[in-house]
């Protein structure tokens, strides 16, 4: 392998890596503005200027290739010269914006000022103004005066998105960033530009001005919206998701995640329909009652049916620990008749992130053996069984049957028993009988397994009311270290609601069963154990960027 | 402190007593001729100098606005955690305002942290001392409590620009 020296370090590189690069591998960061590892060479920002031996001239590193036996220097007189000079250069018109940017915590720009900068400018005139406040497209506002022309965004949209969307235009010291005439910045993945630019000049519309960034927890996550399971962070405050950003993964979202899982998949977490607490129908209507009576009222009322006369529906909007738990309670009352839904939108996916299928767990859900295949009932065979009375009784975990056509809501409003689990209130809990408040992805911990077959683990970010930020071990902002329960940032809403596996153990002991879950993993490592794709797994292993399951035959359990 | 004396260390003049009762005598006597400075509170109130740490409130502009940016660096600096701060987009030039702005005035310490760091001048320790509130509700001020119009607190931002 091919060596150069970086500050004193001997390090390999393969051919045809550029000097930053290779210093990146190696675990030496040069400063940087407009290189960015997965988008080409701009090599505009200047910042990366470093000092090469037998060069007369100081040489950007993010476009000049690595060659055996070099020998840079990043942190050399002139080297630091002359990146505190292009820092006071980028600084001549950058606005003294910092309290008012949503930037500010976050800003590559502010960082490297600290970092690198001298304090002080020569510059005394008046600073270049320009727009602020211009609506980009439908999710992005851009403030002209703190753009910094390093074109990351506009080789985003290019190279990335795969739609040339954004341009420059003017010259000199008036340039600046536009869309071209009567087009609008909207492609699918817009919102990824307000993470690469280094500076606040694209901010995302969903957020803005909702928190400082150092305010919030972070907790590492998955996106709920399509089978691509994108990593994200969840960023809390008050116990309430502000925002999600993608976390990199290389094998499954490289640092991107789409606009449609950034703004629609946390929403319902905090929204007005949450279902808060157990439901029961009295006299027609649903009320709420103890979760002692709703188990104890699920649990006889179960047993009134033969075990023919029921049938279970599962869900792929929830975790591998769901499933497997509601394949465990039915098998234990005899039920063969499991099935889940599939949402697929047609047509709806790209070569980039987006995936037909709508949910973050079909994989997981076929695996964990919510689909009896040949044995039992699908969804349609149910349906149609309901009608003519063969089955009384559906238990209906976390999805929205009822709202999947008119004829389904029909049939529903047939059954004797209809109990589901639900995080928000819809036309099938309107239906039911029972009501448990099922805890939402960011409220758990757990697996989904992305169309990859890459088993991936989300954790909670948002207490419920049987939670305790710090006792359970979740992720805590500098409010919630040293918040008492007298302050009201500490009384944030916490909802009435468990994580599905748990209602189905504490109904199960109602029943006379014996499974014992404590936490989600145990549910976890009983399901290594009873499918071999899973095996010898467990939460550890997987980690923060998944596993790839050795997947030998998909559906049929 | 003067160090105390065993009665048997005494000099000859301290043990007659008379001399040092005198003494004494003289100082009261002294005193009773200074001015007055104990205040008849609250009948009379203490106006204190422009370097007290009062309370902290809130600029409010003479259109009626408020200055602050809601940029939380105060609520971040504030070593209590008195500060609570959301911010609301605005027409206005400055683009943010504080839709709430709330002190925990059981929380302040009255350090002045939070007027060092603002970057508008926007919050500024008065000096109002008067804090009484019946319960914890009560003591969490927010904006209508908190701002105060620029004209009543030239005092104290005439003494930042001269000594900040
Ligand atoms: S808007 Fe941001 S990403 Fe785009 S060129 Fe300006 S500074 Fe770079
Ligand atoms: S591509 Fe799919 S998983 Fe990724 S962010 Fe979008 S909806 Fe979420
Ligand atoms: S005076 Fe100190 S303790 Fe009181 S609000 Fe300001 S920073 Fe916080
Ligand atoms: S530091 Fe000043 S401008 Fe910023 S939030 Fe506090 S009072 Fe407002």
């Amino acid at each position: 392998m091919p060596m150069l020296t970086v500050d004193g370090k001997q390090i390999e590189f393969k051919q045809g890596q550029t000097v930053i690069e290779a210093a990146r591998a190696a675990g030496i960061d040069i400063p940087h503005f407009c290189w960015h590892p997965s988008l080409s060479v701009s090599g505009n920002c200047r910042v990366c200027l470093v000092e090469i031996e037998k060069m007369p001239k100081l040489a950007i590193s993010c476009s000049t290739y690595a060659m055996d036996g070099m020998v840079v220097y990043t942190k050399s007189e002139k080297t630091l010269q002359a990146r505190s000079a292009v820092m006071e250069f980028i600084l001549i018109n950058h606005p003294l914006d910092c309290p008012i940017c949503d930037e500010a915590g976050e800003c590559k720009l502010q960082e490297y000022a600290y970092a690198h900068g001298s304090g002080e400018s020569h510059f005394e005139e008046i600073k270049v103004r320009k727009e602020k406040r211009v609506q980009l497209g439908p999710n992005i506002k851009f403030d002209g005066d703190r753009c910094i022309m390093c074109s990351r965004c506009i080789r985003f949209s290019d190279e990335i998105a795969k739609q040339n969307q954004l341009t420059f235009i003017k010259r000199g010291d008036k340039v600046t960033i536009t869309t071209f005439p009567g087009e609008s910045f909207d492609n699918p993945y817009t919102l990824n530009t307000t993470d690469i630019c280094p500076v606040g000049a694209l901010t995302n519309q969903d957020f803005r001005f909702k928190s400082r960034v150092w305010e919030m927890s972070k907790t590492n996550s998955v996106c709920v919206g399509c089978s691509r399971g994108c990593n994200t962070e969840v960023w809390v405050r008050n116990n309430q998701i502000l925002r999600l950003t993608p976390r990199q993964n290389n094998d499954v979202n490289s640092y991107w995640m789409c606009d449609n899982g950034r703004l629609n998949t946390f929403k319902n977490v905090n929204a007005e329909n949450r279902i808060n607490g157990t439901f029961i129908r009295k006299e027609g209507e649903l009320e709420k009652v103890s979760w002692e009576e709703a188990l104890k009222v699920a649990a006889k009322s179960l047993k009134d049916y033969k075990s023919g006369e029921i049938a279970f529906i599962g869900s792929a909007f929830t975790t591998c620990e769901d499933n497997f738990a509601l394949v465990k309670f039915a098998k234990s009352l005899g039920v063969v008749n499991i099935d889940f839904v599939n949402h697929t939108v047609q047509g709806d996916q790209d070569d980039i992130l987006i995936r037909e299928d709508k949910t973050p767990n079909t994989l997981g859900a076929e695996l964990s053996g919510v689909r009896s295949g040949s044995n039992g009932l699908s969804v349609e065979g149910m349906m149609k069984a309901i009608k003519e009375g063969k089955i009384k009784a559906l238990y209906v975990m976390e999805d929205d049957v009822a709202s999947l056509n008119e004829e389904y809501e029909k049939i529903l409003s047939k059954l004797e028993l209809l109990i589901v689990h639900s995080a928000n209130e819809n036309k099938t809990t309107t239906l039911a009988d029972i009501v448990f408040p099922a805890s939402t992805y960011a409220e758990k911990n757990g697996t989904f397994v992305n169309f990859q077959g890459r088993v991936q683990r989300i954790r909670p970010a948002v207490a419920t009311e049987e939670m305790d930020r710090a006792l359970d071990g979740m992720k805590m902002s500098r409010w919630d270290k040293f918040g008492t329960k007298f302050d009201r940032w500490m009384q944030g809403l916490k909802y009435d609601s468990k994580p599905s596996w748990k209602i189905f153990t504490m109904l199960s002991t109602y029943l006379g069963g014996k499974t014992k879950y404590e936490m989600a993993e145990d549910v976890f490592i009983d399901l290594t154990h009873s499918v071999d794709s899973f095996k010898g797994l467990d939460y550890d292993t997987i980690g923060e960027q998944g596993v790839l399951l050795k997947i030998k035959q998909t559906v049929t359990v | 402190m003067p160090v105390q004396k065993r009665k048997e260390d005494l000099n000859i003049l301290e043990k007659l007593y008379i001399p040092e009762i005198v003494k004494g005598m003289a100082l009261t006597l002294k005193n009773m001729f200074r001015p007055n400075v104990t205040m008849q509170y609250p009948e009379v109130r203490f106006e204190p100098p422009s370097s007290y740490r009062g309370r902290p409130v809130l600029v409010q502009e003479k259109n009626g606005t408020e200055r602050c940016v809601a940029c939380g660096l105060c609520s971040r600096v504030c070593p209590a955690l008195a500060i609570e701060v959301q911010a609301s987009e605005t027409e206005l030039e400055k683009e943010r305002y504080p839709q709430k702005f709330e002190i925990n005035m059981l929380r302040c310490i009255f350090c002045g942290f939070c007027e060092e760091v603002c970057p508008e001048e926007a919050i500024v320790m008065s000096k109002d001392y008067e804090l009484v509130f019946k319960n914890r509700k009560d003591a969490i001020f927010g904006k209508d409590k908190l701002l105060v119009q620029v004209d009543n607190l030239k005092d104290r931002l005439e003494f930042l620009r001269k000594f900040k």
